[in-house]
């Protein structure tokens, strides 16, 4: 019987039965969680955590469970940015952190989300905390591979390497946990591509649900350059969209929060200090909005990649299920127009796109529009 | 216009402007300027001789307001400016207010509010003042931006072209002061003439913004000599190659949007369906002679590949922008 905490982790029994032994005393002071995106890496960590502050190794509803999983646990930090990369400073701020004794006697659990985005510097300075721990201090590392830290760092980590759960795994989770129809669990699983919290918001959401649908079915319309040129401006548009849905509630409540902080209100004079920290807030959003978009771009393109898988599969004659199963005749069409040859090299153009958006900065409409034309079957 | 008391005009200044009180509010700094030496002009043209005097409202106490009020000893005609309404001291609000519901004959008061929620109570009182006339600032929209230009030239008794006027925004920037020189420099030397964008190129064409669009504007017409020497020129000047590389893909996108435009559309309608101002249809449409679709496509791929390599994905931004000049501009002539 395993604990509670663990339940939210689908398709990791390996991972489950390594953090457990662990939990049972098999410790170490510093671990490398990796894993696809939506496979669950910081999910793990937190269980993980809970799981070693729990009395009961995990139980899932005492106080201290209760308090990780609303964050609230004095012994378990948490740091997750919206920011591109973490610097020396917030990190000299951690390791002062970790450092303290924990309160609840237990450990100190130091979580960071993204350490793909520790800066070099960040990373010495973190380096230095791990070779030398306290001796109830943890550290957990995320990011989604164990290439994406220092070498130095990865070498004196645990690795906790997370699979990509399988669409049956997917599917049981949100049947048992969110109660969802089988019919419709199975197409959120299927669509999602192992990505949890993408199977659970397509389950959830109509508006997340016609997004997909939109973007999927971009490849069959793509006939002309006008089409390409008008797929880019959708594509871009329904980013713009989801993104907006996302921040916008956030971001008013930033707002009023710093009102409040600065005791502004509706008529009354402003402290002189207001004027900067509301240009910094919107200096802030304006970046996480940003990152947003390319998020959701990006999700947009992994969706576009799994047309292009199902045609590869057709083409290659292997009797794999389709991901898009309810495009069979648009998959089939293209599969037919083209060879497997030609759908590796739009493939290639996706990741290409993605590199140009993600890397270099490239505006996502001028990296979508060249895209779609690498993309198109005039 | 007919002015109403207690009224607001849009952005026009009131013809009569003694005996009343001109409150300008807004944060555009320039029009407000503007606003206030409008009201000095007029009171000018009434008396030559008149006093012409400003002061912050944070230094208006009591005493200095009753001199406002009071008969001047010489019974000159007197303009009167209080700016920074907003910083006026609580305690002097009443006595604006007193002398706002009864003005001297003579005098013009401007009260200038920079904007913003302080001292709005004020001004809710204000203007209730049957003697008050509101004019309210308000900085133009960038798509307005060519519209404000034009005015400008027309208020100096000349006419600028559509697409000069476009030109004018790109190579002068946003800030009104900078355009409104811009202008009074364009109409004076030359007196009488239409302002064309040639003329505009050679006055203002040095800005970075303006050179990223004269180096695109040539590769699109397929002319990969000047273009390649206008390139070699911007970034010689220091313009940033990013400039250039969406410049270009600024340019590829409304090509690309015309070409495959449904046919038959109104100018207006197409105009919008492209994302450009109408005039700039005709540029495209003779730009269009030359491309195919294909060719179109392989020159917003290599525009966007331009993107990445300027961004660091090559060691040598120039050499990346030259490559990519090179092949838009020959795509264009092979087809
Ligand atoms: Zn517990």
């Amino acid at each position: 019987m395993t604990a509670a905490v663990w339940d939210g982790l689908v398709g990791q029994a390996p991972v489950v039965e390594r953090l457990q032994r662990a939990v049972a005393g098999d410790m170490t002071h510093a671990w490398l969680f990796t894993g696809p995106p939506g496979s669950g890496r910081s999910n793990a960590a937190l269980a993980f955590a809970a799981a070693l502050q729990c009395p009961d190794g995990g139980c899932g509803h005492c106080d201290s469970c209760h308090q990780v999983e609303v964050g609230s646990h004095p012994d378990v930090g948490v740091t997750r940015t919206e920011k591109l990369s973490i610097g020396v400073d917030e990190v000299r701020e951690l390791v002062r952190t970790s450092a303290l004794a924990p309160a609840g006697r237990r450990w100190q659990v130091m979580v960071v989300e993204d350490a793909d985005r520790l800066t070099d510097q960040a990373a010495n300075a973190l380096l230095k905390a791990i070779e030398e721990p306290t001796e109830r201090t943890v550290w957990l590392l995320c990011a989604p591979t164990a290439e994406d830290v220092l070498p130095t760092i990865r070498s004196r980590t645990r690795p906790v390497v997370l699979a990509t759960p399988s669409t049956e795994a997917v599917a049981a989770f949100l049947t048992s946990r969110d109660g969802v129809a089988p019919e419709a669990a199975s197409y959120a699983a299927r669509a999602s591509q192992g990505h949890i919290g993408r199977a659970r918001a397509l389950a959830r959401d109509e508006d997340t649900r016609r997004r997909r649908v939109e973007v999927v079915g971009i490849p069959a319309r793509l006939t002309s350059l006008g089409a390409c040129m008008t797929a880019a401006a959708d594509l871009h548009a329904l980013a713009q969209e989801e993104a907006t849905a996302q921040t916008s509630e956030h971001d008013a409540r930033e707002k009023s929060e710093l009102d409040r902080a600065y005791g502004v209100v509706e008529r009354g004079r402003r402290p002189r200090e207001y004027a900067p920290a509301l240009r910094e807030m919107e200096k802030s959003q304006k970046t996480r909005a940003k990152r947003r978009i390319l998020d959701v771009v990006d999700r947009g393109l992994m969706d576009l990649v799994s047309v292009y898988r199902d045609v590869l599969m057709v083409q290659l004659g292997t009797s794999a299920e389709l991901v898009n199963a309810e495009l069979r005749g648009d998959v089939d069409r293209i599969a037919g127009a083209t060879t497997a040859e030609q759908t590796l090299r739009r493939i290639e153009a996706v990741f290409e796109a993605r590199e140009q958006m993600l890397e270099f900065n490239v505006p996502p409409l001028l990296a979508l529009e060249s895209l779609m034309v690498a993309l198109c079957q005039w | 216009m007919a002015q109403r008391r207690g009224s607001e005009t849009g952005g026009a200044v009131p013809r009569e402007v003694l005996g009343r009180i001109v409150l300008v509010t807004g944060p555009e700094e320039f029009l407000a300027e503007r606003a206030v030496q409008q009201v000095r002009e007029l009171v000018r043209e009434t008396d030559a001789e008149a006093e012409v005097s400003e002061t912050v409202a944070s230094d208006l106490t009591m005493a200095s307001l009753g001199d406002l009020a009071a008969p001047s000893l010489f019974s000159t005609t007197r303009c009167v400016t209080l700016r920074r309404l907003e910083d006026l001291p609580d305690d002097a609000g009443p006595g604006l207010l007193d002398y706002a519901a009864a003005p001297a004959d003579d005098v013009a008061l401007v009260l200038v509010h920079s904007g913003g929620q302080k001292g709005s109570g004020l001004l809710t009182k204000l203007r209730k003042a049957d003697t008050v006339v509101e004019v309210k600032t308000a900085a133009p929209t960038p798509r307005e931006l060519p519209g404000f230009v034009t005015a400008e030239l027309r208020g100096h008794g000349s006419r600028i072209e559509p697409e000069a006027a476009d030109f004018l925004v790109l190579a002068v920037g946003h800030d009104l002061r900078s355009l409104s020189a811009a202008a009074h420099q364009l109409a004076s030397d030359f007196e009488g003439r239409p302002v064309t964008t040639e003329m505009v190129k050679q006055y203002f064409g040095g800005r970075a913004e303006a050179k990223s669009f004269v180096v695109a504007d040539h590769a699109l017409f397929g002319r990969t000599t000047p273009a390649l020497e206008e390139l070699r020129w911007a970034l010689d000047g220091g313009t940033a190659p990013v400039l250039v590389s969406s410049a270009l893909a600024a340019g590829l996108r409304g090509l690309a949007r015309l070409m495959s435009a449904p046919r038959g559309q109104s100018e207006g309608d197409l105009a919008r369906a492209v994302g450009v101002p109408p005039w700039k249809i005709k540029t495209l449409r003779s730009q269009a002679r030359g491309w195919e679709p294909a060719s179109l496509g392989h020159a917003i791929r290599v525009v966007a590949r331009a993107d990445a390599d300027i961004k660091g994905q090559a060691s040598d931004p120039a050499y990346a922008l030259e490559r990519a000049v090179i092949t838009v501009s020959t795509a264009r002539q092979s087809s």
